[in-house]
C-alpha cells in the first residue's frame, strides 16, 4: 500500500513539476505547482511527518501561491510569450549544470541513507508538533530567532518601498 | 479491515447527507428569517411554512440552461465550482461531532463520532483544506473573462490571506490551553464548570480569541459584512456573474457548507463541542452518545442562525475598511489573546 501511494505521489509531483515550467499560461503554472505541493505533502505524510504535510499545504498552497495568483491577476497576464531558445551554448551549459546538480543530490542522498531498512514509514512520534516545537525552541533556537529577525527586516523593507511620500 | 472500511464509509455517508441537507434548510431559514427581520412574510406558499421552497428552487436550478460563455477559459471555468464544493465537503472529516461511547457496529468499535479518528493534526488538516477554498473563487473570477469577476477574484485572494492570519493566531490560544491538536482532546479539556456555574468553555477564558475567530470566519466564508468578492451592488455578482444552473448552485452549496464547518469549528474550539457543562452524559451509554450529537447540532444550529442574523443586520464594509480591520485590528487582537493565554499558562491560572 505505502509503495503504491508513494509511486503515485512521486509520478504526480514530477509530471506537474514539468507542467509548471512548460505551460504557457501563468495561471496553469501556479495551479500545477499547487498539485506538486500536494504530492509533496502526501510524501511527507507517508514518512510520518503529518505536521510538515499540513504546514506545507497551509503555507505554500494556501497562502504563498494565492499571492502568486493575486499578482498574476492584478497584472492580468493571460499568457507568456516564449523567448527565443537562445544560443546553443546556453542550452548545453544549462543541461550540464542541471544534470550535475541532480547527480550531486542523488549521491548525497544515497550516501546519507542507511543501506538496510526502509525509510518509510517513520515513527509517528517524529513528525508531530511536540518534537518539532521542542527542537525549534532548544536545539535550533538561534536559527529560529534569526529567521524571525530576517522576516521583520523584510517586512520593514517592503513597507519602506511601498510608502507613498518618500 | 473491510469492516473498518465499511464503518468509515457509513460515517462518511451520514456526514455527507447531513451536510448537504443543511443547505436547503439554511436557504429556507435565511429567507424566512430575513423576511421576519424586515417585517415581510417571505416564501410561504410551497408546503407548510414554505418549507418546500428550497426543493422547488433546486428543481429550478437543475432545469436551467447551463450556459458557458464563449470566451471563458473552459477548463478552469468548469474546475472552479468543482473545487468549491469538494473543498467545502472534505473539511468536515476531522470535526468530531459526538462523544466516544464505545458504540460498536458489526462488532467493530465506532471510535467516536468523527470520520477520521486517527488524524493527530485535526485542526491543521481543517485549516490546510479550508485554505484551498479561495482557489475556487479566484479561478472562477479569472476564468470568467469578465472584469467584474476578475475584481471579485482579486478581492477574494487579498481578503482570505489577510483574515487567515487572524484566524490561525486566534486558534493557537485554544491549542495551547488544551495542549493538543486533536479536536477530541480540545473538547475534553472544556468539560466541567468553574464554581459549579460558569462552563469551562474556552470562550470564557479567551473571549478575544473567540471574537477574532468569528469575525475571521465571516470573512473566510465571504458572508456579509465581508462579502466583497460578490458584492452585487458594485460588482454585479463578482466571481459568480458568468455562472448559471448547477455550477452556480455548486458555489452556493459550497458557501453554506463552509458556514456549517465554521459553525462546527466555533462550537468545538470555543463552546465545548458536544458537552453540556452541568450534565455528564457518560452514564447514559450509547443513548448519551446520540444525545451528545444532538447537543452538538443544536450549538451548530445556533451559530448558523447567527450567520443569518448578522447578514440581515449589518451593512457591507468598504474594501479599504475591510483590509484595515483585518490587519490593524483583528491581527493585533488575536496576538493579544495569544499573549494572554501564554501569560495565564505561565502564571498557572489556566
Amino acid at each position: 500500500m505505502v509503495p503504491v501511494v508513494f509511486a503515485l505521489a512521486a509520478v504526480v509531483a514530477v509530471v506537474f513539476a514539468i507542467v509548471t515550467i512548460a505551460h504557457s499560461s501563468p495561471v496553469i503554472n501556479v495551479l500545477s505547482l499547487v498539485v506538486v505541493f500536494f504530492a509533496m505533502a502526501a510524501i511527507f505524510a507517508l514518512l510520518g511527518m503529518d505536521f510538515l504535510a499540513a504546514i506545507q499545504i497551509i503555507v505554500y498552497s494556501g497562502a504563498i501561491l494565492v499571492l502568486f495568483l493575486f499578482v498574476i491577476m492584478l497584472l492580468n497576464i493571460r499568457s507568456v510569450e516564449r523567448l527565443g531558445s537562445g544560443r546553443r551554448v546556453q542550452a548545453l551549459l544549462g543541461t550540464v549544470v542541471a544534470v550535475g546538480i541532480g547527480a550531486a543530490a542523488l549521491t548525497a542522498v544515497s550516501l546519507l541513507t542507511p543501506t538496510s531498512g526502509a525509510v518509510y514509514p517513520g515513527s509517528l512520534e517524529t513528525g508531530t508538533v511536540v518534537p518539532i516545537g521542542r527542537a525549534l525552541l532548544t536545539t535550533h533556537l538561534f536559527a529560529f530567532e534569526f529567521i524571525t529577525l530576517l522576516l521583520v527586516a523584510a517586512i520593514v523593507g517592503a513597507v519602506y518601498l511601498a510608502r507613498r511620500d518618500p | 479491515m473491510w469492516v473498518e472500511v465499511l464503518v468509515i464509509g457509513i460515517k462518511l455517508a451520514v456526514v455527507l447527507a447531513a451536510l448537504l441537507t443543511t443547505v436547503p434548510i439554511m436557504v429556507w431559514v435565511e429567507r424566512r428569517a430575513s423576511a421576519l427581520m424586515q417585517d415581510r412574510l417571505g416564501p410561504n406558499r410551497v408546503g407548510p411554512f414554505g418549507l418546500f421552497q428550497p426543493v422547488v428552487d433546486a428543481v429550478k436550478l437543475i432545469t436551467k440552461e447551463d450556459l458557458i460563455p464563449r470566451d471563458v477559459s473552459r477548463f478552469l471555468f468548469i474546475l472552479a465550482p468543482v473545487v468549491a464544493l469538494t473543498v467545502a465537503l472534505s473539511t468536515f472529516i476531522a470535526v468530531p461531532f459526538g462523544s466516544d461511547t464505545g458504540l460498536e457496529l458489526f462488532g467493530h468499535a465506532v471510535r467516536g463520532f468523527i470520520v477520521a479518528p486517527d488524524l493527530n493534526i485535526g485542526v491543521l488538516y481543517i485549516f490546510a483544506i479550508a485554505s484551498l477554498a479561495v482557489y475556487a473563487t479566484v479561478l472562477a473570477g479569472w476564468a470568467s473573462n469578465n472584469k467584474y469577476s476578475l475584481y471579485g477574484g482579486i478581492r477574494a485572494s487579498a481578503q482570505t490571506i489577510s483574515y487567515e492570519l487572524a484566524m490561525t493566531i486566534s486558534v493557537v490560544g485554544v491549542l495551547m490551553a488544551s495542549s493538543s491538536l486533536h479536536l477530541h482532546q480540545v473538547v475534553e479539556a472544556q468539560t466541567g464548570t468553574w464554581l459549579g456555574v460558569l462552563p469551562r468553555w474556552n470562550v470564557c477564558t479567551q473571549l478575544l480569541g473567540a471574537i477574532t475567530f468569528m469575525v475571521a470566519a465571516f470573512a473566510e466564508t465571504n458572508r456579509i459584512p465581508f462579502d466583497l468578492p460578490e458584492a452585487e451592488a458594485e460588482l454585479v455578482s463578482g466571481y459568480l456573474t458568468e455562472y448559471s444552473s448547477m455550477k452556480y448552485a455548486a458555489f452556493f452549496m459550497g458557501e453554506y457548507v463552509h458556514m456549517t464547518v465554521a459553525s462546527a469549528l466555533m462550537t468545538v474550539l470555543f463552546f465545548g463541542g458536544w458537552t453540556l457543562p452541568w450534565i455528564d452524559l457518560a452514564f447514559a451509554g450509547w443513548i448519551g452518545g446520540l444525545l451528545s450529537i444532538g447537543i452538538f447540532c443544536a450549538k451548530v444550529a445556533f451559530f448558523l442562525f447567527f450567520f443569518v442574523w448578522v447578514r440581515w443586520t449589518l451593512p457591507r464594509f468598504r474594501f479599504d475598511q475591510l483590509m484595515a480591520l483585518g490587519w490593524k485590528v483583528m491581527i493585533p487582537l488575536s496576538v493579544l489573546n495569544f499573549l494572554w493565554v501564554g501569560f495565564a499558562i505561565a502564571a498557572g491560572i489556566m
